[in-house]
């Protein structure tokens, strides 16, 4: 089976005409892992054991002639921060090197729920702190498109597998633009949702008021199908959403004529590469020739949305990680004297610099004197972003900008400035400070054969009209 | 320069970290470049603005009710036995790193 531009309706159906089993297209996924990934190190991890149960548990109820889930068969790969009862689960860290999970991620245990075979875990930067994938403390990320660029982080195993068709669809996470920025750097779809949308239960937490869990996928329509599954009310996590989750998928088609889109020009100020601005501005054009109105909003705290963000994500990364203290699970150093030292050795030893970084400046914000100044001064800040939006959304139904402001960089060329790189978040921090949703669709190529990406933002819980616009303006490609 | 070897030395300290001298160097470096970079966000009034912590802080909870009640909608009844069985006790022990196969084992506790 060809599994170039294979959707998950297309993998479904085949399942369930009898095309092909769910079992060999496992098996075919796993042999295009085994042949193509050794040069872009998208999986860290693959599951086969547990991927073939499950290809043999749809394959006997297809044989039985019973009514098939919505994923019936359908190849998949998840994030290595999303835990997985039994299947090693990093982080990208060394310091979970050996972690067996005793538990599975709800959203996981969704998609297996639904029929989804889960091939294995992916890459991604440690304890998605990155904006390259190259913070993975087991090996970088190739971008598929370009094997001497970055994939985009700090989901870019999940990006990269969907681009190099090592899976039909993945998962990742994005807590500052952890799904839209690869997504946008690899040529594919990326699917941040509302915050409590999706449950973030067996989630390695970094930063619990930003993180989410969202889809990678090829077309709209498979991360409307994605997001349908994961998406709901889970006991499991307090902040999940209790909110009827629409049928997505059902609702693409709906008419989306005379939808206002908004603009706003502190996404296409200073710092934008031309060719990215130009493809953006291109895609607004089509988007107008399909009746949309195009209106001028304005987002004025926008250039406050790195530094605020880099406060209030650290302070809680450095609250989430003193949970690794080396005593239930976890790298603990060797010859420790006392606790004080095992504790302090073992951190060192298993935590990377971005890591340490991060915990380091979000104490700092923390501590006693400097609280005022930084992490309540960011929240204050954070505030206004919000209402940037909210203000915003009271004229317009989305609004688009780019992604990122240029396509990917190359492997090795920001590692040294940790400034540099967070500042390729720049376009997309501010959905995860709102709490609004975001998708990047690709509307361009760059003259270096690069992929670029366009980012639809919509009102809180309002996924289903960023997934009507995306689609819409698929379909006029 | 705001952050001196004494500060990041006192920091490690808070967050459980003993960093190399390389590490601690870098460290005084990275962190006066990113705090001088967040200093914009002093351009901005914000007395009168009130912090968020969580976009519930904003959306979704029940603004006709008072206090922790706004945030009704994330509870759930109680119930005697709680939701759900705990991991069974070798299942719990199964990541660590060294037990006694009862209890988690840890260096001495007190030190001099």
């Amino acid at each position: 089976m060809d599994l170039r531009n294979l959707t998950i309706e297309a993998a479904r159906s085949a399942v369930v005409e009898g095309k092909t089993s769910a079992t060999a297209l496992a098996e075919s996924y796993f042999a295009k892992i085994e042949s193509d990934d050794p040069k872009i190190g998208s999986y860290l991890m693959l599951s086969k054991e547990r991927a073939l149960a499950k290809a043999a548990e749809v394959d006997s109820l297809v044989k039985k002639g019973e009514k098939l889930p919505p994923l019936a068969g359908v190849p998949l790969g998840v994030k290595d921060v999303l835990v997985t009862k039994g299947v090693r689960t990093t982080a990208g860290s060394k310091i979970l090197g050996d972690y067996i999970p005793p538990y599975d991620c709800t959203a996981v245990a969704r998609l297996e729920t639904a029929g989804a075979v889960v091939l294995g875990k992916l890459n991604c930067d440690e304890f998605a702190m990155g904006s390259s994938n190259e913070n993975s403390a087991f090996k970088p990320v190739h971008n598929p498109r370009d094997l001497t660029r970055v994939p985009g982080g700090s989901s870019g195993g999940s990006a990269a597998a969907v681009a190099a068709d090592m899976a039909v669809a993945t998962l990742g996470s994005d807590t500052g633009g952890s799904i839209r920025q690869p997504a946008s750097f690899c040529g594919v779809v990326g699917l941040k949702p509302t915050y409590g949308r999706v449950s973030r239960y067996g989630l390695i937490a970094f930063a619990s008021s930003l993180d989410n869990i969202g889809p990678f996928a090829k077309t709209a329509k498979d991360a409307a199908i994605m997001l349908r599954t994961i998406a709901g009310r889970d006991p499991m996590d307090s902040t999940s959403a209790d909110l009827p989750v629409p049928d997505y998928a059902a609702e693409l088609e709906k008419h989306t004529r005379g939808m206002r889109v908004g603009v706003a020009k502190e996404y296409f100020g200073e710092g934008l590469e031309p060719e990215t601005r130009a493809a953006i501005e291109a895609a607004l054009q089509k988007l107008a020739g399909l009746g949309y109105e195009i209106v001028d909003v304005s987002l004025p705290h926008t250039k406050y949305a790195i530094p605020a963000y880099y406060l209030v994500a650290t302070a809680e990364a450095s609250s989430n990680l003193a949970r690794f203290d080396a005593v239930r699970y976890g790298h603990r150093a060797k010859g420790v004297r006392g606790l004080s030292d095992m504790y302090r050795r073992s951190r060192d030893e298993g935590f990377g610099g971005e890591v340490k970084r991060r915990i380091m400046l979000g104490t700092y914000a923390l501590s006693a004197g400097y609280y005022d100044a930084y992490y309540l001064k960011a929240q204050r800040v954070r505030t206004l972003l919000t209402s940037d939006f909210v203000e915003a959304f009271k004229k317009v139904d989305v609004i688009i900008g780019p992604t990122s402001p240029t396509p990917a960089f190359r492997l090795g060329e920001k590692v040294d400035d940790p400034l540099a790189m967070y500042l390729a978040d720049i376009y997309t921090v501010t959905a995860n400070l709102a709490g609004i949703p975001g998708i990047s669709i690709p509307v361009g190529i760059s003259k270096e054969n690069l992929p670029i990406g366009m980012q639809i933002f919509g009102k809180h819980f309002d996924e289903a009209t960023i997934l009507r616009v995306a689609y819409a303006y698929e379909k006029a490609q | 320069m705001k952050v001196t070897d004494k500060d990041v030395a006192y920091v490690a300290d808070l967050a459980n970290l003993e960093l190399t001298e390389q590490e601690r160097a870098r460290m005084v470096r990275d962190l006066n470049s990113i705090l001088a970079y967040v200093d914009s966000l002093n351009e901005l009034g914000t007395d009168n603005v009130p912090p968020m912590a969580q976009v519930s802080d904003r959306f979704g909870l029940d603004d006709s009710k008072q206090g922790s009640e706004r945030f009704a909608y994330a509870s759930r009844p109680d119930v005697h036995q709680g939701l759900r069985k705990s991991l069974a006790h070798d299942v719990a022990l199964g990541n660590a790193p060294d037990t006694d196969g009862t209890f988690f084992k840890v260096p001495k506790v007190i030190e001099k």
